[in-house]
């Protein structure tokens, strides 16, 4: 599903101030793609995401799915897994998961595509259990599969391994692109982790803040799978670095 | 596993152990005192007097009657207080209309004791069940609607913003999200309700009582009979108590998602 965001600007009103969040911001997603967007925090990425995920409404401008103007969130159509898990502390993985679930199904259609999830992101024999007895990841394994259920065309992850270890991290985006390659889903990932940008994204937004404006979009043509030690992971990088940093202050860093 | 049970075995021999060294150490000394003398016995019955006045109050038959009088009166108060306090918490928040009507009726009412209107129940009721359980009901009534109230509240806006996100209706909001979410302080409020309810159903059979524990402990003084009188506090105590452990019984069993002390 293509994605057209269009000079959406969006603005806060904090203590009686007008805050400009997101300046006429301006992007497109092809059907399939994977767009990660980088950005320091507080710099309105999080707030882009939800107002593409109709959680939020643009002050002006307008994100348009396949030409159609979002403005509500639609379960069917766009997916999204937060920053934290996000579950429901009394409810068991299973029924966790089912809370995705949005098309009426039978008992046992329901049943049967749960256990799906379930295996799919790796939490077999674990269905029974409740979040508080479940690690980090784990917790966020659920939330993965609880969005995953409905199969929406486009999947929007706001920082959604921020607060996972680096090993558990890195394993979770291959899996996501594991189900991506699967699926062919569109994915819109929002990262402050350059490297994640880059292993995970066809092109790269990078907005910068106050207010929040697309400084550049870096197209990834690596191939995938990427590997992140190669001399083109490392050109890319050092491509994105540049927005972030004055070229002098890298120079510094490399040649020691 | 049977390792594991000798051990816990022990741990609440222990545990139980420690909770009567105090008790059974101040009867020790309360007795002592009263048989040298040391305090006056018309006022401080002896551990022994207040036995003796226990076992022919039970031989009587005239202990439970008191006992179930009160219980009775406080099981009815608190159905009704807790209900009223429950329903009423829930609209107040869900229905924002109804709530700013309510909101400064309740800061109004809120600060006058239960007890206070004892008074006025009789004169309204009279002096049988009717106003003791109009009492009772609004002991019972306040923690329950307060705490609901909070609860309702509570709900995590982050699991809110989740539920939208989903596509959910208000519906499936409200019963697989909110009303969850207010259960912890639902149950602090109902916890509360009941002693409260406790403390009310002594209070007015004090002072218009027939029967009741309450009515007890006025008997004993009126009559200059400690024994008695003492049968009627230590009652209030080990009843509140078992109350008390019941309720963090259902609690433990019911908010199995909460980490919870052991």
């Amino acid at each position: 599903m293509a994605i057209n965001v269009k000079n959406v600007q969006k603005f806060f009103i904090i203590n009686g101030r007008k805050i400009e969040v997101l300046h006429d911001i301006n992007f497109s997603i092809g059907d399939g793609q994977i767009i990660s967007i980088v950005g320091t925090s507080g710099c309105g990425k999080s707030t882009l995401l939800k107002v593409i995920a109709g959680l939020e409404q643009s002050t002006s401008g307008s994100v348009e799915l396949n030409g159609k103007k979002i403005d509500h969130p639609s379960e069917k159509d766009i997916g999204v897994i937060f920053q934290e898990p996000r579950l429901l502390p009394w409810s068991s993985v299973e029924k966790n998961i089912e809370f995705g679930i949005s098309q009426t199904l039978s008992k046992s259609e329901k049943k049967k595509i749960i256990r799906e999830h379930v295996d799919l992101v790796g939490l077999t024999g674990f269905e029974k259990a409740l979040p508080k007895q479940l690690s980090g990841g784990m917790q966020q394994r659920v939330s993965i599969a609880r969005s995953l259920i409905n199969r929406p065309n486009t999947l929007l992850l706001d920082e959604p391994f921020g607060a996972l270890d680096a090993f558990t991290k890195i394993n979770m985006q291959k899996e996501v692109l594991h189900i991506w390659e699967k699926e062919k889903t569109t994915l819109i990932l929002v990262t402050h982790d350059i490297d994640e940008a880059i292993f995970m994204g066809d092109k790269i937004v990078v907005l910068s803040a106050k207010p929040g404006t697309v400084k550049k979009v870096i197209s990834v043509e690596l191939p995938r799978p990427r590997d992140r030690t190669s001399d083109d992971f490392a050109r890319v990088r050092r491509l994105v670095y540049e927005q972030f940093f004055p070229k002098e202050e890298l120079a510094v860093e490399y040649n020691i | 596993m049977a390792v594991h049970n000798i051990f816990r075995v022990k741990a609440l021999f222990k545990n139980l152990f420690l909770a009567l060294v105090l008790p059974l150490l101040i009867i020790i000394l309360w007795q002592i005192a009263s048989d040298r003398g040391l305090i006056k016995p018309s006022i401080f019955a002896s551990p022994e007097t207040i036995t003796v006045s226990f076992d022919q109050m039970v031989e009587k038959g005239s202990y439970f009657k008191h006992v179930t009088a009160s219980l009775g009166r406080v099981i009815y108060g608190y159905i009704i207080g807790s209900m009223l306090g429950l329903v009423l918490g829930s609209l107040a928040v869900l229905f924002k209309t109804f709530g700013k009507m309510v909101d400064p009726l309740i800061g109004i009412l809120r600060p006058i004791p239960a007890i206070a209107c004892i008074p006025f129940f009789i004169l309204w009721l009279g002096i049988g069940e009717a106003s003791k359980i109009g009492v009772i009901v609004i002991g019972a009534f306040w923690p329950v609607l307060l705490n609901t109230m909070q609860g309702i509240r509570s709900a995590d806006p982050k699991l809110l913003e989740l539920a939208k996100a989903f596509g959910k209706t208000r519906k499936i909001m409200l019963c697989k999200i909110i009303l969850p979410s207010a259960v912890p302080a639902i149950f602090t409020g109902l916890r509360l309700g009941i002693s409260g309810a406790w403390t009310c159903v002594v209070a007015a059979e004090m002072i218009a009582a027939s029967a009741g524990v309450g009515y007890l402990i006025s008997y004993g003084r009126e009559l200059a009979q400690p024994g008695t009188l003492f049968v009627g506090i230590i009652s209030i105590a080990i009843i509140g108590l078992i109350i008390d452990i019941l309720v963090i019984k259902i609690q433990k069993k019911t908010l199995y998602w909460v980490d919870q002390e052991d």
